[in-house]
């Protein structure tokens, strides 16, 4: 083990490959638990952008600004009464949280967040993850079903309309975007997910500028319909709350209802992930190509430090500003103490950037924006797509059923036939 | 409910009580306790997969017999009750009930009490849509603008806690004036409002009359044509978007509002674009009309020359004034007693809710919960 251990260490190798098993494992166990973690995260971000979007506070009672209100409404879904109706298939009722986290889950395999931090490199990568993405509906026909109720069952048969419509255009968006990892000398496309960003590396563009405009065309309907596959609004119709009260999971609560809202966000950072990786350059900084001289790297080693040190300064302003009763004593102690947590981690990642910049080894710069670097470009530009489906849910309405499959059919899928053969006579004329 | 079919056989109307063994008909129960049925409304849904083939309202889960309760109180007492009724928009059904009983005993209020009589009748409509956007909005699935006109209405209960003390039923008025001058600085207030709401309403607007989901979700969604209006008895925004100029502050005035310059809105779809359109005028309107009865305020007494035991002549009244739901008529009978005889309520709410079932034929279940908020209804109305 400690062999593996050691070998894997110095070298590049990704851990799914041979010899790498308890790497991947390490993984598993990284992302499974890194993945909740954000999903807790989000549960909090969600809450309080969507507040001050709506001139709201939000969580504030439970911990300082509610930072602990995730962990007491976590405790509070754990302690709640397990009810599986009478009239349900239990067995179906049961399992059918558990599909749809499984969905979730498994995609995580072969996001690659470097070259060498993903659980596996599969060479079917991008196929793997929407078919593993797209079981995620399973999850929610089966509780609509297993209900045996109307309005669980109406959210359930919108549900999987919506998802097989959208797979569709968004199959098709995907297809424009492999084409173009096939722009090189030897002519071949990949489907690995890690292939398709090491193409965007070798092409020196992120597939989003790639024939303009026919890339970010792709690229936007990826981003439509990657929404309506996570039922989020204003494509959530599968849980529309004020028509089918809360659609599929009308039924559920608990620990099975916050199952099913663990598999939705899981599945929102998964679809926004793909889009990151094919579109976006994955875990490329911003213009590697260009700007690539030592200097640069050193700057860009900087960002997660200063990115950790902007949410620290936040957090000391927010106990700065603080009431100065002898009540909130506590949460200002809590608060700063948090503040000084993040504060410690940017200043550590930021000495050991500048350690690293400043020591004769230049490979030692690289060897941090490899480790650290790629995770946290990686991080970023899936964080913006989590902020995006908030901004969604704030500003919009909600689409109708039949609207929804308008767009789906007429609008998004003629459009991304048309990038794809677009893409494929400029592929062949460029080459 | 199969009697109402007779009048109205050109709109088709067929009755969705038979039993069905037709597997693709779904019978469904919306409410009472329901997010988007805006209180205590039961609609049970007859579909065809998602598509509406009829429905049907069960109404009364809040019914408190207000109209009973006015024959056992005076007709002062009775004055907080017609408050709990439409408690949105709680003014204009004081302002509806007392000039009935005015006109039943044949006194006029001073011209003081008319304009703030009017002033916070209008502030009240404004509330009242107000409250009607932000949930209608809400229905349709944009969350963000019930909070924004939240925070607005928030100014005019403001102004009416201040006036009256109370904020959302508020007994504002008396019979033969008002109980209450108006605080000092009231008209400061009112100005500030009027500058302060202005770009509120851009605001509204801004985040949906020309949102494309917005109209997709609206447009074409609940059309009723005005003569079906008329056939239904469905008075307010919804029969003035069907292209019926028809307003009784201009059409029969009551209180002063022949004084004040402004103008009837109307749509020409009768769809719930159309209602979202109007209602969004008559919230400029309104401001016009405060506008000016601000400025011409007059001084003088509050209250006119009412005897403190009230008792009208024997005789009956019908009295009717522009609510913001539509026609808020009372109808009160006098045996010259110090209580009504019978007193009759009609609320708009109630009469426009028929409308519901011609409005979601053939629609879709997402346009029953669109519907239901265009047609503004305020349960605590419907069932008294």
């Amino acid at each position: 083990m400690l062999t593996s251990f050691m070998s894997y260490l110095g070298s590049t190798l990704t851990p799914g490959s041979a010899g790498n098993q308890l790497w991947a494992l390490i993984y598993v166990l990284i992302i499974f638990a890194g993945v909740s973690v954000t999903v807790m995260c989000m549960n909090w971000l969600e809450r309080k952008a969507l507040a001050h979007f709506q001139v709201r506070l939000g969580p504030m009672r439970v911990g300082p600004h509610g930072l602990l209100q995730p962990i007491a409404d976590a405790l509070k879904l754990m302690l709640k009464e397990d009810i599986i109706p009478a009239e349900a298939d239990q067995f179906v009722f049961w399992v059918a949280p558990l599909i749809g986290l499984l969905a979730a889950f498994t995609v995580y395999t072969v996001i690659p967040f470097g070259p060498s931090q993903a659980v596996s490199d599969m060479n079917i990568g991008i196929l793997f993850m929407l078919g593993v993405s797209s079981l995620g509906v399973l999850g929610i026909v089966v509780a609509g079903w297993a209900s045996n109720s109307h309005y669980p069952l109406i959210g359930a048969l919108r549900s999987s309309a919506q998802m097989v419509s959208y797979e569709v255009a968004m199959g098709l968006a995907v297809v424009s975007a492999i084409l173009m990892t096939s722009m090189n000398v030897s002519g071949t496309g990949t489907l690995s997910m890690i292939g398709i960003v090491q193409a965007q590396q070798q092409q020196g563009i992120w597939f989003i500028f790639k024939f303009f405009p026919l890339g970010l065309i792709a690229f936007v309907i990826f981003a439509i319909a990657m929404v309506a596959e996570v039922n989020r609004a204003p494509f959530d119709l599968a849980e529309a709350e004020s028509e089918l009260t809360a659609g599929f999971h009308t039924e559920y609560s608990g620990l099975r209802w916050s199952l099913f809202m663990l598999a939705e966000y899981a599945a929102m950072i998964a679809v926004s992930a793909i889009a990151v990786t094919l579109w976006l350059g994955g875990w490329m900084r911003p213009f590697p190509n260009l700007l690539h001289a030592a200097a640069w790297d050193f700057i860009f080693s900087l960002f997660p430090g200063l990115t950790f040190g902007g949410l620290a300064a936040i957090a000391f302003i927010g106990t700065a500003r603080m009431p100065t009763q002898s009540f909130f004593k506590i949460q200002r102690i809590g608060l700063a103490v948090f503040a000084a947590l993040i504060g410690f981690i940017a200043l550590f990642l930021l000495a050991i950037a500048v350690v690293a910049g400043l020591s004769a080894d230049t490979s030692l710069v690289a060897r941090f924006n490899q480790g650290i670097g790629y995770v946290y470009w990686f991080v970023l530009k899936v964080a913006v797509f989590m902020y995006l489906f908030i901004w969604y849910r704030a500003t919009w309405p909600r689409y109708r059923f039949d609207q929804l499959m308008r767009v789906g059919w007429k609008v998004l899928l003629p459009i991304s036939l048309g990038v794809l053969i677009l893409t494929a006579i400029v592929g062949v004329i460029v080459s | 409910m199969s009697d109402r079919t007779n009048e109205l056989s050109h709109l088709d109307l067929e009755t969705p009580d038979k039993t069905y063994l037709d597997s693709n008909e779904l019978i469904i129960n919306m409410g009472p306790q329901h997010p988007a049925t805006h209180g205590v409304l039961r609609v049970i849904l007859k579909l065809d997969g998602e598509k509406v083939l009829g429905t049907e309202c069960v109404i009364g889960y809040l019914h408190r017999g207000v109209e009973k309760i006015a024959e056992n109180r005076t007709y002062t007492m009775f004055n907080p009750y017609v408050d709990r009724m439409d408690y949105c928009a709680a003014v204009s059904n004081g302002l509806g009930y007392c000039e009935a009983v005015e006109k039943l005993m044949n006194v006029e209020a001073p011209p003081r009490a008319q304009y703030i009589r009017v002033i916070l009748t209008e502030l009240n409509r404004i509330a009242s849509h107000q409250l009607w956007l932000g949930t209608h909005a809400l229905d349709i699935g944009a969350m963000t603008p019930l909070f924004y006109t939240f925070r607005d209405r928030e100014e005019i209960l403001k102004i009416f806690e201040k006036y009256c003390g109370a904020r959302l039923t508020t007994h504002a008025f008396r019979i033969g004036g008002c109980q209450y001058e108006t605080y000092a600085g009231f008209e400061k207030d009112v100005k500030n409002f009027l500058t302060f709401f202005a770009p509120k309403i851009d605001e509204y607007e801004a985040l949906l009359t020309t949102n494309r989901i917005w109209l997709e979700r609206t447009k074409n969604v609940g059309v009723i044509s005005g003569p079906d209006c008329i056939a239904l008895g469905v008075t307010g925004p919804v029969l003035r978007a069907s292209g019926v100029k028809w307003d009784l502050r201009k059409a029969q005035p009551y209180a002063n509002y022949k004084d004040f310059d402004f103008e009837i809105p109307i749509g020409t779809n009768g769809d719930t674009y159309d209602r979202y359109l109007v209602r969004m005028q008559e919230m400029r309107q309104s401001m016009r009309i405060i506008e000016q009865a601000v400025a011409g305020i007059p001084e003088g007494p509050i209250m006119g020359k009412v005897p403190k035991v009230i008792k009208p002549p024997v005789g009956e009244i019908y009295h009717s004034i522009e609510a913001p739901k539509g026609e808020l008529g009372y109808f009160i009978v006098s045996d010259g007693s110090t209580q009504p005889y019978r007193l009759r309520v009609r609320p708009p709410s109630f009469v426009n809710l028929q409308a519901l079932d011609v409005m979601v034929r053939g629609l879709l279940v997402a346009d029953v919960v669109a519907v239901i908020g265009t047609i503004d209804i305020v349960l605590g109305e419907v069932d008294r």
